[in-house]
């Protein structure tokens, strides 16, 4: 499988709060991959260091090969759209296309001015003047239309209305389907992932809690419940990801290769949302305990 | 890149443009009206003599004090466009967040940064060169007239090549201090500030060190004997002007002793002590005292090589700005001017200590460490072993 973006053992320091750290991912090549997490996760941290605007303070990340924003070559072959999508608020829409075209070697002139048409924005209206959701597609007008292999989309339509999320959303998939680039896409908001991405990333508390396909992840996960029981009985190969227990009933996500055949259980399927949610609300979790329990080994 | 940096910086060049348009306007009907009354000075001067007391009188009708003006406003010129091109050349990219869009072209930083100091850092110099030129052209009038007048004292440069060098600090500054502050309002401040000590500091304490200066020690010359009189106990008071005699000359200090050593001022004043005495009587005196005067000076050969040296210096200067912003800028180093995301969450990397429930299995399996991570989650460092 070929991957975008490889980081080892990643991580940045903002003072003395590790906005992300020791992460170890591998992005699949041809996906569009989603990015979810909670507010102050990590997930503009991770996207930023992907697209070289922050340099890791452990560990390292290479982006489609290379080391980010080093070479022009590299910088021309990923596509950024950074959080609030910054424009030049003086400068008017084609100024901004002049500036693609001038600063970008594999710049699509005829892309660029067939979207803004498409989009309905005029040439000569500066960009400060633009509605949140104009600016967000102008902004990834320019981010497209450099011919990226790879879109790193950091929040794109945080500030965007539903319609026009929704809008924006339909249109990133065109382009993609058009292009045939890798997109990564961070996000809050599950339901948008869950419309786009066929890849899920799930960042929590400045760590990578989860990452894989997202129908082998709903395919592995399931929704438990039965008589309560003692998680040391459950079977080895069972991760337990949330468990409640109310009087004698026990409700339990799982996540397991496996086919649940004990009758005791009542097995149902679990949402993304449902799933995310779970890895997303793990405080003392099984993670963090890990990482306690080997503290306190060493 | 260069003409993207170009584009941005259009109308920050033409809003330049046009103050320094404005100031050519002014300087040009003043500095006419300037030189017509120069011409008729110096016509009369050659008609009736007298030529100290026109040139005086040229001199007084305020256009002294407003040469004197213009020459600090040269050198404040290289402050201000540093304060308001320089500062928020890299200052508003960074506190508007537009630098994510430009970092993220097809073009490196440092080719960015380049450019945009090529373009910003040309235009710069030029404008605060051209601005020295017209302040020296208005002034001239002034200089002639004044006979004590040379550039070269013990202030910072009004003309010559040195300003090219002031510009081009008070450039480099802006873009650092916008690069280190980040934010274009302190960052101006800070420019103006910086710069500012250091044109005022630089001819007090480098400049006198830059070439060792000569000391003469000869018999006072009557010819540079300025004004005299006496304290009211009697000594004598001399005031010296040296320009008469070492003409262009940077002199630092003078001293008048007597021949055996003493202060001037030590000697009873004589002749010299009333108003009414006759000046020959006065100087008479002085003479008969065969006072020595010792001279501290740069002589005026050397106005080049000062001008050259201090250029130079403020030239390296920028230089060493420009360089750590490239440093700074670069790729590869930790020092990025990212601006870090308001802090919502505390916990960090360090683990709390978890309470122990009574349901804990993946705790309890850990313990032994006989876990194994299972394929679909990526390892994380400190997480798994």
């Amino acid at each position: 499988m070929n991957t975008v973006i490889e980081a080892s053992g990643l991580g940045k320091r903002y003072g003395r709060r590790w906005a992300l750290a020791g992460c170890t991912l591998a992005v699949p090549a041809g996906r569009v991959t989603g990015l979810v997490g909670p507010n102050g996760a990590g997930k503009s941290t991770l996207l930023q260091l992907a697209a070289g605007l922050l340099e890791p303070d452990s560990g390292g990340i290479r982006v489609l090969g290379e080391p980010p924003a080093r070479t022009p070559a590299q910088l021309g072959r990923v596509g950024f759209l950074a959080q609030d999508a910054p424009v030049y608020a003086g400068l008017s829409v084609a100024g901004h296309l002049r500036m693609g075209a001038w600063l970008n070697h594999g710049w699509d002139t005829e892309f660029a001015k067939r979207r803004i048409s498409d989009l309905g924005l005029n040439l000569r209206q500066r960009a400060g003047s633009l509605s949140g959701g104009q600016r967000a597609q102008l902004a990834l007008t320019l981010a497209t239309a450099k011919r990226p292999e790879l879109l790193l989309l950091d929040e794109p339509v945080a500030s965007l209305d539903p319609l026009a999320r929704r809008e924006f959303l339909r249109d990133l998939m065109e382009t993609v389907a058009e292009q045939q680039v890798s997109v990564v896409l961070s996000s809050h908001l599950i339901a948008d992932i869950e419309r786009v991405c066929d890849y899920l990333i799930v960042l929590t508390a400045s760590r990578l809690r989860l990452a894989g396909e997202t129908e082998a992840l709903l395919a592995t996960h399931h929704r438990l419940s039965g008589p309560r029981r003692d998680p040391r009985t459950l079977p080895a190969s069972w991760e337990v990801i949330e468990e409640s227990h109310a009087g004698k009933q026990s409700t339990l996500l799982v996540r397991t290769s496996e086919p649940v055949l004990d009758p005791a259980w009542t097995v149902r399927p679990v949402s993304l949302e449902d799933l995310v949610l779970a890895y997303m609300s793990q405080p003392g979790d099984a993670a963090r305990a890990d990482l306690a329990g080997l503290e306190i080994a060493s | 890149m260069i003409r993207f940096a170009w584009t941005r910086f259009r109308t920050q060049a033409a809003v330049g443009a046009g103050v320094l348009a404005i100031a050519a306007i002014v300087l040009l009907v003043t500095g006419i009206q300037l030189a017509h009354a120069y011409d008729a000075a110096a016509a009369a001067c050659k008609q009736h003599g007298n030529c100290a007391g026109l040139f005086n009188a040229f001199l007084t009708q305020g256009y002294f004090t407003a040469g004197k003006l213009l020459g600090a406003a040269g050198l404040a010129v290289p402050g201000l466009i540093g304060m308001f091109w320089r500062a928020p050349l890299v200052a508003r990219e960074l506190e508007t967040g537009t630098f994510r869009l430009a970092w993220t072209q097809g073009v490196t930083r440092t080719r960015w940064l380049a450019a945009k100091l090529a373009i910003a850092g040309a235009a710069a110099i030029a404008a605060g060169e051209l601005f020295t030129l017209m302040v020296n052209w208005w002034s001239s009038p002034i200089h002639k007239a004044n006979a004590g007048y040379t550039a070269f004292t013990s202030g910072s440069f009004q003309s010559g090549v040195a300003p090219v060098g002031y510009a081009a600090f008070a450039f480099a500054l802006g873009v650092t201090a916008g690069l280190l502050i980040r934010r274009t309002l302190p960052a101006m401040a800070v420019t103006l500030a910086i710069f500012t000590a250091v044109i005022i500091a630089f001819p007090i304490w480098v400049r006198p060190h830059l070439i060792p200066p000569v000391r003469t020690t000869s018999a006072l010359s009557l010819a540079s004997v300025a004004v005299t009189g006496g304290t009211s106990d009697g000594h004598l008071i001399l005031t010296t002007n040296t320009a008469t005699v070492l003409p262009g000359a940077w002199v630092i200090s003078t001293q008048v002793t007597t021949p055996d050593g003493r202060a001037a001022s030590s000697e009873p004043a004589g002749p010299c002590a009333t108003s009414s005495a006759s000046a020959q009587a006065c100087n008479d005196y002085i003479g008969s005292l065969h006072f020595q005067q010792t001279v501290t000076y740069q002589p005026a050969s050397r106005y080049w090589a000062f001008q050259w040296v201090e250029t130079a210096i403020y030239l390296a200067l920028a230089l060493i700005l420009a360089g750590l912003c490239f440093l700074r800028i670069r790729p590869g180093r930790s020092a990025e001017p990212g601006i870090p995301p308001p802090p919502r969450h505390r916990p960090g990397p360090r683990a709390r200590k978890v309470p122990v429930t009574s349901f804990q299995p993946s705790r309890t399996r850990l313990a032994g460490q006989a876990r194994r991570r299972p394929k679909w989650l990526p390892a994380c460092r400190g997480t798994w072993s």
